[in-house]
């Protein structure tokens, strides 16, 4: 293996409350495919904006060549070099396959477009990548597999010297999938730098020939010879091994009735009915890895997507109608994994996002505000969850994760609540809150409600659950008691079976 | 942030929410102070006054449907449906009063079918409202084959003309609008749930709001209001006309925006409505003073929307 071609050294960003990326450091050499591979928010995505532009990072620098290069934007991004072919292609439907081929840059002389040229060169791009594609086609009208081949004739019409592909494959079919193969293969013989996200551990070790492990927004390894790991070593990275220590084990406790009964739910995102149930007092948690459909499943338990058939009982009572409303009144509540987009409102006060769909509750008449009781259940919110802010009129925006997150959990509890559902309750927060998180949620339980969370985290699971369901692949595949939760038993049970083998 | 000093913040503060208000009265002061005939109780009550009602009383509505991240276009053509049926309905009743509330709950149908079209159907609300706009129209004129209808009736007129207290009744309707809308944004669940759902939708929805029960509300409401402003023109006109009220819809949008009312949803405060509203009634009312030609009043009612919505955003700008 060459120098490293791509160099990234010390890289930083932080967002509002979060901290993204944290001293990133690794390189990545020519004529390899290199895998970068992590759970959501793990910070892949991140990195491979600040390569494109899109994003400017707050420290460090990044070197092609050998020569130091920080993007201002997308456009000195493109020029210099770099493509990125994202999940959601960024080509026009309604144009021609040469139009989108020269996209930015068409050929012209005096303003007007050379069709000839236009038409000559279009060919001898899709030539290169080996594609029989009619060059005047309606892109629209290609098969998807064909359209991502035209992306990256796309990418190579500006000559770029480094491809990132993220998650190239997530809407292929097995012979698309194959055809994209070849043609990466091919750009890296040619010696192109190739980045390559993917949550297929099968595609990362038939494709790749390095890795490199993200995991909360830090570098945790990189393997510069793929074969030295196995994918069971590479899926511990990723959900972190150091198992215990973070979460003192409390002793089990008695737990209540049955107080979430949920039974054949299905829905969008899931591949099999889930049946599953949690006891008053209890903490069950729902493990997989990404794409295991944990999300999906609690968002159908919540009523957040509609489900298509099954039941589901809080607290004693069925929850007639799917809707997030019917599941509140009979004390079944729900916090997102996506904060910003499911969880808040941003431009309000962190009051008036404690109050968001509660105040009915304290108002005359569930009607007239009482600004008085207002404050007042906002306040008290704050002081249980000792919520760290300036003033209850604070923008809810500029608060950390954790924060956010403990201004939802306010929310949420000023509810009559005998079930939480909890989506990756400590995502993008940072350690000393995640473990007033742990506490809130033990404290919950200890109170008698039911809790059951989704996560990715191995050690989190493990500390925290009483009992842990586990979701591969849309279906819940299995449970385990707290005496028989190991990580590899969660592992075992997470991967898909035919990787679990290596 | 933390750098600036508290004096700095204060300025800060009444910039940023009280900035238009400034305007405002620099505005007015610089009126009385240069253009004869301006700070005359007259002009005051019944060239500027007067002028503002019929736009004020529609922003009321258009602050909700603004707030939740919505807009109406159909407002005109209510207004106008509203003046006709209510001039025919004095016609064919003999004059009876019942006319009034009879036609605003004509509107109010109208505003609850928008309302389902758009939340229950999920209709965008610019296409819909854009169909109902011409519909209505439509109807107006099917009321009495396209002619305006003049209207006899004077108990009906007095509401248009009758004084109380000094005012006249329009302006004591625009009043108890922006009472009442400002009660119901500020002071109810209902109004703080309209915001939150023009602020982030779904986790509006997912907090538990009833998002689509608030909007078929807000359309209601917000034609509701149109018709009343169209009632309270026609007695002052003593006059349905099918042909009037065009453009009301982006006169009131305009207000509400020059106010500060943000057009993405989530941000507006019934204080809002009232300073957008008089600024753009004061400079109509100067300009007509000046007997500034009609063309030129375009332009500069334009620039100054453009300016305010610039103002806007750089102030937003060197907030983040």
């Amino acid at each position: 293996m060459s120098a490293p071609f791509l160099e990234f050294e010390g890289i930083g960003k932080s967002f509002p409350g979060v901290r993204a990326l944290d001293a990133i450091s690794f390189g990545v050499g020519a004529g390899t495919v290199h895998a970068l591979i992590g759970e959501n928010g793990a910070g892949k995505s991140t990195l491979l904006k600040i390569l494109s532009g899109a994003y400017r990072a707050d420290e460090g620098l990044i070197r092609l060549g050998g020569k130091e290069r920080n993007f201002r934007n997308t456009y000195e991004a493109i020029a210099g070099g770099i493509a990125i072919i994202h999940q959601e292609l960024q080509l026009v439907d309604n144009l021609s396959v040469a139009d989108n081929l020269f996209l930015g840059h068409l050929p012209h002389r005096f303003g007007c477009i050379r069709r000839g040229t236009l038409a000559r060169e279009a060919e001898r791009l899709l030539r290169w990548v080996g594609e029989e594609i009619n060059p005047r086609a309606r892109l629209g009208s290609l098969p998807i597999g064909q359209r991502q081949i035209v992306e990256i004739a796309r990418a190579l019409s500006y000559d770029a010297k480094v491809l990132a592909f993220d998650e190239p494959t997530s809407s292929l079919s097995g012979r698309e999938v194959a055809r994209l193969f070849a043609v990466i293969r091919q750009l890296r013989d040619e010696g192109r730098v190739i980045l390559y996200v993917s949550h297929r551990m099968e595609e990362i070790f038939e494709l790749c020939g390095a890795v490199t492990v993200f995991r909360d927004g830090k570098h945790i390894e990189t393997f510069p010879q793929l074969e030295t790991v196995t994918k069971k070593d590479l899926v511990r990275l990723m959900v972190g091994r150091e198992v215990g220590g973070l979460i003192a084990p409390i002793g089990t406790q008695p737990h209540g009735g049955v107080a979430l009964d949920v039974s054949d739910v299905m829905g969008p995102g899931i591949a099999r009915p889930v049946t599953l149930s949690v006891r008053g007092g209890e903490i069950v948690g729902l493990f997989g890895l990404v794409g295991a459909g944990r999300t999906e499943a609690l968002k159908l338990i919540y009523g957040a997507t509609k489900r298509r058939s099954g039941r589901v009982q809080a607290n004693g009572r069925p929850i007639a109608t799917s809707t997030p409303t019917a599941s509140l009144r009979r004390g079944l509540a729900w916090c997102p994994e996506d904060r910003k987009a499911e969880g808040i409102v941003p431009m309000a006060s962190v009051q008036d996002n404690i109050n968001l769909g509660v105040r009915h509750r304290f108002s005359p008449l569930g009607f007239v505000i009482d600004p008085r009781r207002e404050r007042r259940n906002a306040k008290a919110a704050v002081e249980r969850f000792r919520i760290r802010i300036a003033g209850l009129s604070q923008s809810i925006e500029n608060l950390s994760g954790g924060n956010q997150q403990k201004a939802i959990l306010g929310r949420v509890l000023s509810h009559k609540v005998g079930v939480l559902l909890l989506d990756e309750p400590t995502r993008g927060i940072d350690i000393g809150a995640k473990e007033e998180i742990y506490g809130i949620i033990r404290d919950l339980a200890k109170g008698g409600a039911a809790v059951l969370f989704a996560s990715s985290e191995i050690p989190e699971v493990l500390g925290l659950s009483d009992r842990v369901y586990v979701m591969r692949e849309g279906v819940l595949v299995g449970e385990l008691t707290r005496e028989n939760a190991t990580a590899d038993a969660l592992l075992e049970l997470a991967l898909p079976q035919s990787e679990s083998a290596s | 942030m933390k750098t600036e000093s508290k004096r700095a913040e204060w300025f800060r503060n009444l910039w940023d929410n009280g900035g238009m208000v400034i305007l405002f009265g620099a505005l007015f002061v610089f009126a009385s102070l240069t253009v004869n005939n301006f700070l005359t109780q007259t002009n005051l009550i019944y060239s500027l006054g007067l002028s503002v009602t019929t736009t004020g009383i529609v922003s009321c509505g258009m602050l909700l449907c603004l707030a939740a991240g919505d807009f109406d276009l159909s407002v005109g053509s209510v207004a106008a449906f509203a003046g006709m049926l209510t001039a025919v309905l004095l016609d064919r009743m003999g004059g009876s009063i019942l006319a009034v509330p009879i036609c605003l709950l004509a509107c109010s149908c109208i505003g609850l079918f928008n309302g389902i079209i758009i939340a229950s159907f999920g209709i965008n609300a610019l296409i819909t409202t854009l169909a109902t706009m011409q519909i209505v129209r439509g109807l107006a004129y099917l009321l009495h084959d396209g002619n305006s209808l003049g209207i006899g009736s004077e108990v009906f007129a007095s509401l248009g003309t009758h004084s109380f207290l000094g005012l006249p009744v329009p302006i004591w309707t625009f009043i108890l609008c922006v009472a009442a809308f400002g009660f119901l944004l500020h002071m109810t669940v209902f109004g703080r749930n309209a915001l939150a759902i023009g602020g982030n939708r779904e986790a509006a929805r997912l907090a538990g709001i009833p998002t689509v029960r608030t909007k078929i509300a807000i359309f209601t409401l917000q034609s509701f209001l149109a018709g009343l402003a169209g009632v309270v023109s026609a007695a002052q006109q003593q006059l349905g006309d099918p042909k009037g009220m065009v453009g009301l819809e982006l006169r009131v949008i305009s207000a509400c925006v020059l106010g500060g009312v943000s057009l993405t949803g989530g941000i507006g405060s019934i204080h809002h409505v009232i300073v957008g509203v008089l600024i753009m009634g004061t400079v109509q009312n100067i300009m007509d003073l000046k007997s500034v030609p009609t063309f030129y009043q375009y332009l500069i009612s334009g620039a100054i929307l453009l300016a305010a919505v610039l103002l806007d955003r750089l102030k937003r700008r060197s907030v983040a």
